[in-house]
């Protein structure tokens, strides 16, 4: 018995080595080969006859697990730096690309930032460039990436051109609050763009957008980390620097905004080459903050149930709420995209949804107060700018949250969950479009 | 005789779900009941069920849970969902009109089956 204990461990050992086969679907095929000689061993076999004709009957391993890798592509994503010496070469030979193009970016806002005297002088027109000047590298850095053909390249382009007449173009008034707005909102967008070369040009597929929403996750982090190594860098240089009477905050002026340039595709290419860092770290984040997200939001929607807006109700109010309810949706789509699809609901999905109704409440109780002050004092652009992202924001959680208490119940898989997330990508583009584009011209680009 | 391997690869989408409308099942249970199903005439490689089995909970026609039973191994149940049970349903229709078709061509369209050997 223990010789056949030993070649269930070598069997073992070999299917978990293959590509899209996880740890759970190993133990799930393990417990179906035991039964398999056990009952083989019933009717006579010795356990060792037993083990052949159970492998046998399972089938050819590498065709199985192409099978599995055909359906879990999503697991492929992880592990593409393991497909082989081909892709390694070709992830070092990136590493220039990537290079060159960071420091394209660099160049790019280091040139701005002279032309437009910044940090003495700080003229709208750069902030209001200020994505320009980086993503579109990121763009062509996916676009060369994917190998995209000669159409595909002019659509991954055309937004970034339509961005630039837009916002160059459009006759700002002095104070604009419009243009104030598309200083938040054409990142965004522009960033959506920039998921087009990035699906290779297949937006359609969900596959596809649940990669470009897990890309989204894992290059925050990588941005995130970068950022706090630069940060201490930084302090560190001009610890040592400063007795030497060198004018430290002149050398910041230069290294900052370069290196946030550079920074967002040197993060992007981390995440393209070296996924299995942060694989594990993904589900991690999401087990710690969204538990903490939970809590401080159900207090929060129970707070303000109770005791009502009142006076606390102004401008900065409402964005911190908004910006914590896209905190809330950016914690789901990334807990989802790092969630294992075939797996049952756990408490995990519980706390979630306690996560996205209090979210829901806080939504519908802003929504109210920002009516009722729409009704007093009108249309602002920052008021209607912020009612459209809190409807946006209130459809994508209602419908979020009844799909996970359907999940929750058992009555649906996991998939239609991701399927309304990934189809309602488009509409939050759309609608930071909408505040780029359409608002400006509403409000007399005031 | 040996069924051909297009007619088992579509026939198990179909069999796997209305196995499981019976119960939730796992998946060496659902093997051995297609096996007694069939006669054994149904021969599959068993390992190809379990891709299927996942393939069925991405497009949300069966959950999952992993559960131990009393003196035994933790093993992976699955339960169709209402989408399954809809899928079941078409499946079934569709099904029902292929074997519909063939047999009326086989029993002749209500022509006496000497006329063929005539011909």
């Amino acid at each position: 018995m223990e010789n056949v204990e030993s070649q269930i461990g070598e069997w073992r050992a070999y299917l978990a080595s293959a590509a899209g086969v996880n740890g759970r679907d190993v133990d799930e095929l393990e417990d179906h080969l035991r039964h398999q000689i056990a009952e083989l061993g019933a009717v006579g076999l010795t356990p060792d006859e037993a083990f052949l004709v159970a492998v046998k009957r399972m089938g050819e391993l590498d065709a199985l697990s192409r099978e599995f890798a055909r359906e879990h592509s999503g697991r492929l994503w992880k592990q593409l730096v393991l497909t082989g010496d081909d892709e390694t070469a070709r992830a070092s030979g990136d590493w220039l690309a990537a290079f060159v193009f960071a420091a394209a970016a660099a160049v790019t806002v280091q040139i701005a930032r002279l032309a437009a005297g910044f940090p003495d002088e700080e003229p709208m027109w750069l902030a209001r460039n200020g994505a320009l000047f980086v993503l579109p590298f990121l763009a062509a850095y996916f676009a060369r990436h994917r190998q995209l053909d000669i159409r595909d390249w002019a659509l991954s382009a055309a937004p970034f051109a339509l961005a630039a007449l837009v916002v160059n173009l459009y006759p700002w008034g002095a104070d604009s609050d419009t243009e104030a707005l598309v200083v938040l909102a054409l990142p965004v967008v522009l960033w959506f763009a920039m998921g087009y070369p990035y699906m290779g040009g297949t937006v359609r597929a969900h596959e596809r957008r649940m990669d470009f929403v897990r890309f989204t996750g894992e290059w925050f982090i990588y941005y995130v980390l970068i950022a706090l190594g630069g940060g201490v860098l930084m302090a560190l240089t001009a610890g040592i620097l400063e007795p030497t009477g060198i004018e430290v905050e002149r050398i910041v002026e230069w290294v900052l905004p370069s290196g946030a340039a550079g920074a967002v595709i040197v993060a992007a290419w981390l995440v393209e080459s070296k996924q299995r860092v942060v694989e594990n770290m993904a589900p991690v984040l999401t087990m710690l903050f969204t538990p903490l997200f939970a809590v401080m939001l159900a207090c929060a929607a129970v707070v303000y149930a109770v005791t009502g807006f009142g006076g606390a109700f102004d401008r900065e109010l409402v964005s911190i709420f908004d910006a914590l309810l896209v905190v809330v949706l950016a914690l789901v789509l990334y807990g989802m995209s790092a969630r294992e699809a075939s797996t049952s609901p756990g408490w995990m999905d519980g706390i979630q949804l306690v996560a996205v109704v209090s979210a829901l409440v806080l939504d519908l109780m802003v929504l109210g107060a920002m009516i009722a002050r729409i009704g007093d004092l009108g249309f602002t652009p920052n008021r209607t700018a912020a009612l459209g992202l809190n409807l946006v924001l209130l459809v994508n959680l209602a419908g979020a949250a009844w799909l996970s208490g359907r999940f929750l119940r058992r009555r649906i898989g996991f998939h239609p969950l991701e399927r309304w997330q990934t189809a309602y990508l488009p509409v939050l583009a759309l609608w930071a479009a909408t505040v780029v584009v359409v608002l400006p011209p509403i409000f007399a680009f005031d | 005789m040996r069924i051909d391997k297009d007619l088992v690869a579509a026939s198990s989408t179909p069999l796997v779900l209305a196995i499981l409308a019976e119960d939730e099942s796992y998946g060496y249970a659902i093997l051995k009941r297609i096996r007694a199903l069939s006669g054994g005439e149904l021969e599959w490689s068993d390992g190809m069920l379990y891709p299927l089995l996942h393939r069925l909970g991405r497009l949300g026609y069966v959950t999952t849970e992993w559960r131990t039973p009393p003196e035994g191994r933790r093993r992976r149940y699955y339960m169709l969902t209402d989408d399954g049970r809809a899928a079941l349903a078409d499946q079934r229709r569709q099904w029902a009109t292929v074997t519909r078709a063939l047999n009326d061509v086989w029993r002749g369209p209500g022509e006496p089956l000497t006329a063929m050997g005539e011909a």
